[in-house]
């Protein structure tokens, strides 16, 4: 559409991202929902909601909160604490779930989101609060009855949930929003924040406000918003999200209002679905939670959560941009944990080593677009070596890919041996062929090439 | 506004708390939410600008945590043990689940629930056996050789633990409290499991699902509530002590009205780690006897910090030496714990006893409580807002009967408190109690304040009259609430209080007084109580059982 009046799409996220530990929440149930064999062995009074058990938080859960909220660039409220949200489903033991809603432990975080085909924005992080899980349904028919099979071991299993401000614009926007929460999430080492297993899981809430975009700014919201719940990857947010965003626009270009509801978006269909409207619309009863003295957390104990904090994606990538990294380069290496720690280290000591022989600076993002392109062959070895194969590779790598198949071709005939071996299914095999292909070139062959032909030459025999 | 409340606003409210409500019962809850709604509005007149709310009575802790490291779970075995219905390890959730369901796997207690009908008669049949019960104090016989007695409410493993409420009458716990664990150690062995109203709410013993306990003095009057059991079971010489919980009066009324001592512990001193919770800011285990001297010795087996109890803490404060120097203490007497209300024997008895004290060389001196008034108020908006969200484990599935077993007070204290903590509600009234509690605090402060003539304990009756009727008072709630209107400031500051018999009415039942003290100053109680006792004879009277 152009020129006329638009609708823009007014989007947040409420992201729920389950915390690595050893023991739940509020209790020593081990952690490991998923890991365990049985239904309902990782439970005790505690999580089961027996008659009389009380809950004591688990510090290290609060120290991954607070680790979060600063990854998000969130303030750190100094006086916190939980509190009780009421509403009844069978997953819920307590009848309530200890969560926190006046003072969660981070606020008012920023994000920089950008992404393919998008601009670079800010979404502010609105809070990032800790509570616990519910339990797992299972629906089953028993003797034509239907029922629902619970399991509690995933109950009062430590659970963050980060919420946006509605400062998002489009299903892209979204997903590459959640995309960078999850780097974030995955980079603190937080939570393992797998969508599959549900260890991660988004929410997202759209609604549609009529105008222009520059026109929208400092605008009331609108007086109403869809939640769409039940969405487990990145792909079904953005999918979800259009559809949400195509839904409204209809009903509302047709001249009617958009019904405030909860939607629970289905994989199968690939559609959201209505479950619960405005007017049954929950009341969660908050009240602060009798059984847990409240936190209040000391300057020092913050600034010893941020010393732990290793460097985030993040700021790894904008690091490699500004030391002349290509783009795609710094988003690969910042997003691999283990790669981003090598080239940063591998880039210090290069410098050093630059300095010295009074180089420029762009050789360093030369060398982080070379270990990008031998990501495989390099991971395993120590920096120094990576700057010898590099500077020796910078005079005079061999990728011409008629000089290459001769000496691959040398290779396989010489080692009928490894080829077997490799065609038997021992993937070592290759290394050792490329190791050889190397011997005759003198270390200066393209890998990656060589290691294709091989594989193409191999297979093709 | 309390009479504003509609039928319509009633129902949501059942809907909110999963009450499954008859006509009958809408029509009654609303009258009586109206009624009590129309009484706490008294607090709207009370100023509170710039007050901070009290939501917890914990001197200031901050930051009770625990690493992370795994403990021991319960055994699948165990967890589904007690669910009435299990399905290859799993608990089953049904909308069917409102009906009893039978059992579909055996190999445990395999009794279909429907057998029961009244458990009351169930639990009487059991007990038939006991002549000792003729109080109908004792629920379950665990060990004749044992030496204590436990309230319901107090959990222990595989020994039925039913809070008196016909949802749990049949739960076999899979863990015991971490007080009864203490007591056992010490070599305290459970003797019986004792009756109290359903889930602690009452002032009578009359909300026992099981049936009313009676009065060992004289059995057409109540033991008072809700350690009603525990009261009757001592009186009768069953045991020598017994547990209770304090929420808001409930082991310093029966204690009163049967002639025994009776100590509310300071909040956070004993552990409730499995106790069937009530009002989790306020609730508080104790122990009743007949002497003050039984009830400081179980007292120091049972107190302690719990790893498992958040709340809990080891500051009970050294022994003094007021045994020898009683000059030294100063006993604060509240004028509004004398107002009009009292009645004129209570009166008489603890006057008496303020003398004796004095002639002994006790300081006497006037003090003023003035937000006491505010007290039941207060007390009735935070209490059942914690009760109508500590009682919504109770689901029937994992243990216990579903949320139609729940009795009539249990309801209506639902009900109250879900209306008072929903949403267009909670400032008027949730938010507004936490405020004037503080108001209710600061009194205390300001009487034990020693640096302002303050005083080291206060002294005052326990209840405002002598033991009531059974049935007097079981049809008119708010008349019952106001049982406790002495008792409740005392668990809204969570002070320690010690209840001694003072005396007589003409009818022959006793009276009670307590004594209050600063927050771990439990030794301070004890031994103004050991030096009132060895100063008067009430205590030794026992009745005729």
């Amino acid at each position: 559409m152009t020129g006329s009046f638009n609708y823009i799409p007014i989007i947040g996220l409420e992201i729920h991202v389950e915390l690595k530990s050893n023991s739940k929440m509020f209790c020593g149930c081990r952690n490991d929902p998923f890991g365990a064999s049985k239904p309902n062995i990782y439970t005790c009074p505690v999580c089961l909601g027996l008659p009389g058990a009380l809950p004591v938080p688990n510090k290290k859960a609060i120290e991954s909160t607070v680790k979060l909220g600063l990854g998000l660039g969130c303030e750190i409220n100094r006086e916190s604490r939980f509190d009780r949200k009421h509403y009844f489903y069978p997953d819920l033991p307590k009848g309530y779930q200890i969560s926190q809603y006046e003072r969660p432990f981070a606020t008012n975080g920023r994000l920089q989101v950008t992404g393919y085909r998008l601009e670079k924005k800010t979404v502010r992080i609105r809070r990032v609060h800790l509570e616990e899980d519910t339990g797992k349904l299972l629906h089953r028919k028993i003797n034509g009855e239907e029922v629902s099979l619970i399991d509690f071991n995933r109950s009062g299993v430590p659970l963050v949930e980060i919420v946006t401000e509605p400062d998002i614009r489009s299903a892209e926007e979204a997903k590459e929003t959640a995309k960078k929460i999850h780097r974030i999430v995955r980079s603190l080492e937080v939570s393992d924040a797998d969508m599959e297993k549900g260890s991660m899981r988004l929410e997202a809430n759209i609604s549609m406000f009529k105008g222009l975009a520059f026109e929208y700014k400092g605008q009331a919201l609108p007086n109403y918003k869809v939640e769409i719940k039940n969405i487990n990857s990145f792909r079904f947010l953005e999918r979800a999200i259009e559809e949400e965003i195509e839904r409204q626009r209809k009903i509302l270009e047709s001249g009617k209002e958009v019904k405030q509801e909860t939607r629970g978006w289905d994989t199968q269909s690939m559609t959201s679905k209505s479950q619960r409207t405005k007017e049954e619309a929950a009341d969660y009863r908050y009240f602060p939670e009798p059984d847990i003295p409240p936190i209040s957390l000391s300057d020092d104990w913050i600034s010893k959560i941020k010393t732990q904090i290793s460097k985030l994606p993040e700021e790894i990538y904008e690091e490699l941009i500004r030391a002349g990294v290509a783009e795609q380069a710094a988003r690969i290496i910042s997003a691999n944990k283990d790669l981003a720690a090598k080239v940063q280290e591998s880039t210090i000591k290069y410098n050093k080593v630059q300095k010295d022989e009074e180089l420029e600076a762009k050789e360093i993002g030369n060398f982080g677009n070379w270990v990008l392109h031998h990501q495989l062959e390099v991971r395993e070895k120590p920096a120094e070596e990576l700057i010898y194969l590099f500077k020796q590779g910078k005079e005079g790598i061999v990728s011409d890919s008629e000089q290459l198949e001769g000496w691959v071709l040398g290779v396989i005939e010489d080692n009928p041996r490894a080829v077997a071996d490799f065609k038997a299914g021992k993937q070592q095999a290759i290394g050792f062929l490329i190791g050889q292909v190397q011997r005759l070139a003198g270390g200066k062959a393209d890998v990656k090439k060589v290691k294709e032909i091989l594989l193409e030459k191999i297979t093709n025999k | 506004m309390g009479s504003s409340i509609t039928k319509q606003q009633v129902q949501h409210v059942a809907k909110l708390a999963n009450l499954q409500l008859s006509e009958e019962e809408l029509e009654l809850y609303t009258k009586q939410i109206k009624d009590i709604v129309g009484y706490v509005e008294q607090l709207d007149k009370v100023k509170v600008d710039g007050v901070k709310p009290t939501y917890q009575t914990l001197d200031g802790m901050v930051n009770v945590w625990r690493e992370d490291e795994v403990g021991m779970s319960l055994s699948q075995n165990e967890a589904l043990s007690q669910a009435k219905r299990i399905v290859d390890g799993y608990f089953v959730a049904a909308p069917a689940l409102r009906l009893p369901l039978p059992l579909i796997k055996s190999g445990r207690r395999g009794v279909a629930s429907a057998e029961f009908g009244r458990t009351s008669e169930f639990f009487q049949s059991k007990n038939s056996g006991l002549s000792e019960n003729k109080y109908n104090a004792i629920l379950t016989e665990v060990d004749e050789k044992g030496a204590v007695g436990h309230k319901d409410l107090f959990l222990t493993k595989g020994v039925r633990s039913s809070a008196g409420s016909n949802v749990l009458r049949e739960y076999l716990p899979q863990y015991s409290s971490t007080v009864v664990e203490l007591l056992e150690k010490a070599g305290f062995k459970t003797k019986y499991k004792l009756n109290c109203d359903a889930w602690a709410h009452g002032s009578s013993g009359e909300n026992s699902d099981f049936g009313s306990t009676k009065n060992p003095w004289n059995e057409e009057f109540t033991p008072g509530g809700s350690s009603s059991g525990s009261a009757a079971a001592v009186a009768a010489g069953l045991v020598d002590v017994a547990t209770g919980t304090d929420t808001g009066g409930s082991i310093r009324l029966p204690a009163s009205f049967c002639n025994l001592v009776g100590l509310k512990s300071t909040y956070g001193a004993l552990s409730r780690y499995g106790i069937v919770a009530m009002a989790s800011s306020l609730d508080s285990p104790g122990v009743i006897g007949k002497s003050v001297r039984e009830v400081k010795k179980v007292f120091k087996v049972m107190a302690g910090k719990d790893e498992r109890d958040a709340t809990s803490l080891d500051s009970v404060k050294r022994p003094g030496l007021v045994l020898t120097r009683p000059g030294i203490i100063r006993i604060g007497i509240p004028k509004e714990y004398f107002d009009k209300g009292i009645d004129l024997e209570v009166r008489q008895a603890v006057m008496t006893a303020v003398k004796i004290l004095e002639k002994n060389g006790f300081k006497i001196q006037e003090i003023s409580l003035p937000n006491s008034k505010y007290g039941i108020a207060v007390y009735y908006l935070v209490q059942t807002t914690e009760v109508s969200s500590n009682l919504g484990r109770y689901d029937g599935i994992r243990y216990g009967f579903g949320r139609e077993s729940f009795g009539a007070e249990a309801k209506r204290r639902i009900m109250l408190g879900t209306f008072a903590s929903s949403a267009g509600y909670s400032a008027k009234f949730f938010e507004k109690a936490a405020k004037v509690r503080t108001l209710i605090i600061q009194d205390f402060e300001k009487a034990f304040n020693s640096s302002a003539d303050g005083v080291d304990v206060i002294l005052g009756p326990v209840s405002s009259t002598p033991p009531f009727k059974l049935g007097e008072k079981a049809n008119d709630p708010l008349t019952m609430y106001l049982s406790d209107i002495l008792t409740v400031s005392v668990n809204l500051a969570g002070l320690p209080a010690l209840a001694l018999p003072c005396g007589f009415s003409k009818h022959n039942l006793p009276i009670g007084m307590q004594l209050i003290g600063p927050r771990w100053s439990e030794n301070l109680l004890f031994d103004v109580g050991e030096v009132y006792q060895s100063l008067t004879k009430w205590h030794t009277k026992k009745p005729q059982v």
